[in-house]
């Protein structure tokens, strides 16, 4: 593997880390199983495209492309709490709406945003190759939305709202609202997603319709991923554990791709991944098995 | 502290794996490929890349190292390809598809020579300025179909043609770039387009019957959804008399009534002609992009019959093949 294609797998590896902390938040924190990524990624792409060839400067661009993500969860989030329907399909039914929301965003399936400013273009002229810029800001970016989402569920609203996904009931009883703290939750979940959308678009050279399509189950991998590799005991280990997940598994895409001197073929590329992603998964815990034996020889 | 020792030490020794194997071979010229998807149509384009480049004295495994990737439709990974290909540092990148050649010219920043095939409107993609002089390190061959002549040949063969039903998906690029301009090429010649969307191949048999009264002939462009399901719309032509005509012959003989079309085979022949000269030195920069050269009409006299409508003798002198 070349040096290009390592970063280029810790820079889309650092994208998804945030689809994968929202992921967290809303499966893990929330105990909420939310398919509404699948159309808060594209439509968080196609907010941000769309504004920043309309000429909005691309930080307000990609905030925008967040706080859409955001307004979707909360749709997601309302149908369920308020209309009382079942939260997987109303995360469903938000997610197949906002095909037909994300073609009207840019009027057209796909808005492509080659050589146009980005929130990466100021850092280009420091000095550092080109290919060191956009991961080196995306980690800048994704430390600095680990932290605060990390001082936020530590805060009282952040405690109340881990009470609503460990108990609700008990959380009632103790006069937390968790109507409310769900729907905020959803919506700070989907709002990361969206802003991770908008910062792909920008990586990428484009939004495009198909881009939201199997996000949910790439972002549960790299939180189930991160977990199998830290086995996490607090947040901010827990969140940490998510992005280095989600870089895990990029790294075993660059990896399988760099597969073919085994004799395989572009059209093993899933296969492979999948594998070494069981081997990722797996070789953590053989290791507590052989660890815990030697402890009990002893 | 000492398990998380040995579990950062797992991480880089993955990572380390990673790294290790991969140092491209530096004799032949390498020329990688990649596709968003493995479709019939994008495999022809890059079977006739190989073999033009062949027929060029650039045999793979040869004077050439060919590498093919697809993205498996996932466009995280179409990126991560890109990536691969720019940090291998091949003689020419050739992405298939609007989405692949979008992903590689982000990640080649015009250091890594790329000429891109069926790309439909390479300027709306932003992948060249302008066609006859795309400038920076980039070319290509677009597979945008001459809406023109095929209209002619629907209005030959339905004279009393005025409403055109064109099923396609509203999220694919090219087939919404199509629609309208068949919409701008059939307005000079009285005829209104008449859109029926079908997001998936499952919704095509009904976008198909939708149309059903509303209009004189069904016509299918290069979309690849609708494409897929072609044999829906097969069934809703020969239910309701309605004759199905399409912009690629492999078509005619799944049941479409006529096509002026091209074969995705001959533009990865032009697309390999392309490829041969930025092997033999030309700047992509400096070789226009190029649209189909080699068109063909094909007829299906048995649909025609089953739809209703008779085939015009010297049409049927014209055809590269008719259908029995």
């Amino acid at each position: 593997m070349s040096l290009i294609a390592f970063l280029g797998a810790i820079e889309i590896g650092l994208m998804y880390g945030l689809v994968a902390i929202g992921v967290y938040l809303s499966f893990r924190i929330l105990d909420f199983p939310d398919l509404t990524v699948d159309g808060s990624l594209p439509l968080g792409a196609a907010v941000g495209a769309t504004l920043i060839v309309a000429g909005v400067p691309p930080v307000v661009a990609t905030l925008a492309g967040g706080l859409a993500g955001g307004l979707a969860g909360l749709v997601t989030a309302w149908l369920s709490v308020r209309l009382g329907i079942l939260h997987l399909l109303a995360s469903i039914l938000t997610m197949i709406a906002l095909h037909s929301v994300n073609l009207r965003v840019m009027g057209k399936p796909n808005q492509p945003l080659l050589g146009v400013d980005t929130v990466f273009t100021p850092f280009e002229s420091l000095g550092l190759s080109p290919y060191w810029v956009t991961p080196v800001v995306l980690l800048g970016i994704v430390a600095a939305i680990l932290l605060a989402v990390n001082w936020f569920l530590g805060s009282e609203l952040g405690l109340a709202m881990r009470a609503t996904g460990a108990n609700a009931r008990m959380a009632r009883a103790q006069g937390i609202h968790t109507g409310w703290l769900t729907m905020l939750g959803i919506a700070l979940s989907n709002g990361l997603v969206g802003m991770a959308g908008a910062l792909f678009a920008q990586i990428q050279g484009g939004a495009d319709i198909t881009m939201g399509v199997g996000v949910i189950v790439v972002g549960l991998a790299a939180v189930i991923l991160g977990e199998a590799i830290v086995s996490p005991r607090v947040i901010v280990i827990a969140l940490i554990a998510c992005v280095l997940g989600s870089i895990v598994y990029r790294l075993t895409v660059a990896l399988a791709l760099n597969a073919g001197f085994l004799g395989l073929q572009a059209q093993d590329l899933k296969l492979v991944t999948a594998v070494l992603v069981v081997v990722a998964m797996v070789l953590p815990g053989l290791r507590r098995k052989y660890a815990g034996s030697k402890a009990v020889a002893r | 502290m000492k398990k998380n020792t040995v579990r950062a030490l797992a991480v880089i020794l993955l990572a380390g794996l990673a790294l290790g194997p991969g140092q491209a071979l530096a004799e032949a010229k390498a020329v990688k490929i990649t596709a968003i998807v493995e479709h019939p149509a994008l495999d022809s384009v890059r079977k006739g890349v190989i073999d033009e480049l062949a027929a060029q004295g650039f045999k793979d495994g040869d004077a050439i190292a060919v590498e093919f990737q697809s993205a498996q439709g996932d466009v995280g990974i179409a990126g991560q390809i890109a990536q691969k290909f720019v940090g291998d540092g091949p003689a020419v990148i050739v992405p298939i598809s609007t989405p692949s050649a979008q992903a590689v010219a982000a990640a080649a920043k015009g250091r890594v020579p790329v000429v891109f095939s069926a790309v439909t409107d390479p300027v709306a993609a932003k992948l060249v300025p302008e066609w006859k002089k795309p400038g920076a390190n980039i070319t290509g061959v677009s597979d945008l179909t001459p809406l023109d002549k095929q209209l002619d040949v629907v209005k030959r063969m339905v004279p009393s043609l005025k409403n055109l039903g064109v099923p396609y998906n509203p999220g694919e690029a090219n087939s919404v770039v199509l629609l309208n301009k068949l919409k701008d090429v059939a307005q000079p010649k009285g005829i209104t387009i008449i859109g029926a969307a079908a997001p998936s191949s499952n919704d095509v048999l009904q976008a198909g019957r939708s149309l059903v009264g509303k209009v004189d002939a069904m016509f299918v462009t290069t979309d690849n959804t609708v494409v897929s399901a072609l044999e829906a719309l097969v069934k809703v032509g020969t239910e309701a008399k309605l004759p199905l005509f399409a912009a690629d012959t492999a078509s005619v003989d799944r049941g479409a009534v006529a096509a002026v079309g091209f074969d995705y085979y001959d533009i990865g022949r032009q697309t390999g002609a392309i490829v041969a000269r930025v092997l033999k030195g030309e700047k992509p920069g400096d070789i226009p992009v190029e649209g189909v050269e080699k068109l063909q009409l094909h007829l299906n006299a048995r649909t025609a019959k089953a739809m209703g409508i008779a085939l015009p003798e010297d049409l049927a002198k014209q055809a590269a093949k008719v259908v029995e």
